[in-house]
């Protein structure tokens, strides 16, 4: 079943076009990557489909709606949620109260109510925080809840910002390399996180560059170069792929192309 | 003590016992009187810091909400015919309404353009009630008729330092449980990543529009209560000056403190009645220990005195 489409998006910053008429779908409970050398517009494709950038043509639809000019909070309503490549935690906040914002969608919010601290915010915010040590939990940080995220080490980092984007409960999650600047044993956390999400029936749009992980654990992988489409298959279809190996020599070095080879 | 400064309702119960004993300790009336100051000016800053160590705007002319707040308790009951409590809450809801138009279509934007517009519109508020003299009696002011409720008449030193000493601790109260709830969230989220918030789901402009119109509301009150206590209103509580002050308070006691925010009114409000002995020097020395304050302690007051405490093994 599709969950999210995407239209011959394109888009240009100035004389650059990021990103050239690309299309592809997401299936439910698919884990769907995008990989591609620098600059191949991975980024800038996550920033349109979240709604952080307008499209300048193409569609998105979401479970069947056009959602290609809903801003970022629109979308999160509807279950669109995201990571980000360079880390946006909310440093002055501890681990749990990261993970608590990403419950926002969820919560009442009436304005009245939280002046007046009515037993139902009480109950709502003990809700709240029990959903986000459950996430937190999940994803290896249930020690550090209530550390300032300041605090915590990059791949820590990595993995609060997945436990916040979950606590949204969304059905597709994007995530921005999440196993950068993780050791082996954080990416093997990461990889069975991810698995673990996909099983709870959320499409996940992966980008990353850890070759290894994106050949291990998708279904399917797009692979982009300068804002185009280059190939798309499963892990083998696209591993065997002259024009994949050829921009990857191209534009990533002998070592990683030799590591996307398997 | 680590305890509680990082438990806000203690903390707001420490400020309620402070004004209860306050009263035994001070000598005489004119103590009083400077201390409902302190709790006024108090009330205006802990709105303040809610938008700007929350939410992370700053607001340039927040004295025109003060100065509304002011005018509304001379002006409401002389042509309008409105008793003293009607004239606040008619105040407040003009500064309320302002803040939203003025608000609402700035706040959409990314950046500081919020301190721009309310420069603009607090050097606009300051002009209207210096230039329509034969309304508001211009720069010479005009007088405040006392408060009347239920046949008692609410006037005196006494009097305010108990309403503003409780207004304070409610005002407290209300930001505290607002901090504490998804609106406090959503606010301190803001201040870090916009762009995190937005993606999950948060109205950044509405929160900011939120914070901007709640801190018109303390301002406005803390505007009226000063009318109150004085009897006489003057453009000066309408100023630019005003404004500015309002914002060293904040920052000088520490954003996002809730403590600073009545450390930094206290400062403010007291030191110049210290300093007077200087005379015409006053303002200089003011200034420099202000700048000094503010090098050494970039994070302001409290802020630093709790990273201190926190530093120390318990
Ligand atoms: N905001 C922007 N302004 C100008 N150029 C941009 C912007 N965002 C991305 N680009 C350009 O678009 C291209 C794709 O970048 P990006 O999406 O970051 O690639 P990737 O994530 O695949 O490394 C690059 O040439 C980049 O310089």
């Amino acid at each position: 079943m599709t969950i999210l489409r995407v239209e011959n998006l394109g888009i240009a910053f100035g004389g650059v076009v990021a990103v050239d008429g690309v299309s592809f779908t997401v299936n439910r409970s698919e884990i769907f990557a995008l990989i591609g050398p620098n600059g191949a517009g991975k980024t800038t494709l996550f920033n349109m489909i979240s709604g952080v950038y307008v499209p300048q043509r193409g569609r998105i639809v979401l479970e069947g709606a056009d959602v290609t000019n809903l801003a970022p909070h629109q979308l999160a309503l509807r279950g669109m949620s995201r990571t980000f490549q360079n880390l946006q935690v909310f440093f002055r906040m501890t681990a749990a109260e990261n993970v608590m914002v990403g419950r926002h969608v969820h919560e009442n919010h009436n304005v009245f109510a939280h002046v007046l601290s009515l037993p139902s915010v009480h109950a709502q915010n003990r809700k709240t925080r029990a959903d986000a040590e459950r996430l937190l939990a999940m994803v290896g940080l249930a020690k550090v809840a209530d550390s300032p995220a300041s605090s915590l080490s990059y791949g820590a980092l990595k993995r609060l910002e997945i436990a916040r984007a979950l606590a949204a409960e969304p059905r597709v999650l994007l995530l921005d390399e999440p196993a950068a600047g993780c050791n082996p044993v954080e990416t093997e956390e990461i990889d069975a996180v991810i698995q673990k999400i996909a099983g709870q029936g959320i499409s996940v749009v992966l980008v990353e560059h850890d070759m290894r992980l994106v050949m291990r654990i998708s279904h399917r992988i797009h692979v982009l170069d300068r804002g185009k489409t280059l190939a798309v298959g499963t892990a083998d279809e696209v591993r065997g792929n002259p024009a994949v190996i050829a921009a990857y020599l191209g534009g990533m070095g002998e070592r990683e192309a030799a590591r996307a080879r398997g | 003590m680590r305890r509680f400064l990082t438990s806000p309702f203690l903390l707001v119960g420490a400020v309620a016992v402070v004004v209860a004993i306050l009263p035994m300790i001070l000598p005489s009336n004119f103590y009083m009187r400077v201390a409902a100051l302190v709790y006024i000016n108090a009330i205006a800053v802990l709105g303040l810091n809610l938008l700007m160590g929350f939410a992370g705007q700053v607001s340039l002319g927040h004295a025109g909400f003060f100065g509304i707040g002011a005018y509304a308790m001379a002006l409401g009951p002389v042509y309008l015919g409105l008793p003293s409590w009607a004239s606040l809450l008619g105040g407040t809801a003009v500064s309320a309404l302002l803040a939203f138009l003025v608000g609402r279509p700035i706040l959409r934007l990314n950046g500081y353009y919020l301190a721009i517009a309310t420069l603009g519109m607090g050097m606009l508020v300051a002009m209207v009630i210096s230039n329509e003299a034969n309304i508001t009696g211009g720069p010479n002011g005009m007088e405040v008729q006392r408060m009347v409720l239920f046949g008692w008449r609410v006037a005196g030193s006494v009097t305010w330092y108990w309403i503003s000493g409780i207004s304070l601790v409610i005002a407290a109260l209300v930001v505290v449980n607002l901090i504490n709830s998804p609106t406090g969230r959503a606010l301190r989220s803001i201040h870090d990543s916009e762009i995190a918030a937005r993606v999950l789901g948060i109205d950044v402009a509405r929160y900011k529009l939120l914070a901007f119109v709640i801190s018109a509301i303390f301002a406005s009150i803390a505007g009226s209560y000063l009318a109150l206590l004085d009897g006489f209103v003057t453009p000066t509580t309408a100023g630019f000056l005003l404004s500015i002050e309002l914002v060293v308070m904040a920052v000088l006691g520490g954003l996002g403190s809730i403590l600073g925010s009545i450390v930094g009114a206290a400062i403010l409000v007291i030191l110049p009645q210290a300093l007077t002995v200087f005379h015409e020097y006053e303002h200089v020395v003011l200034g420099a220990i202000i700048v000094v304050f503010l090098i050494l302690l970039p994070s302001g007051i409290v802020p630093a005195i709790a990273a201190l405490i926190r530093r120390r093994p318990a």
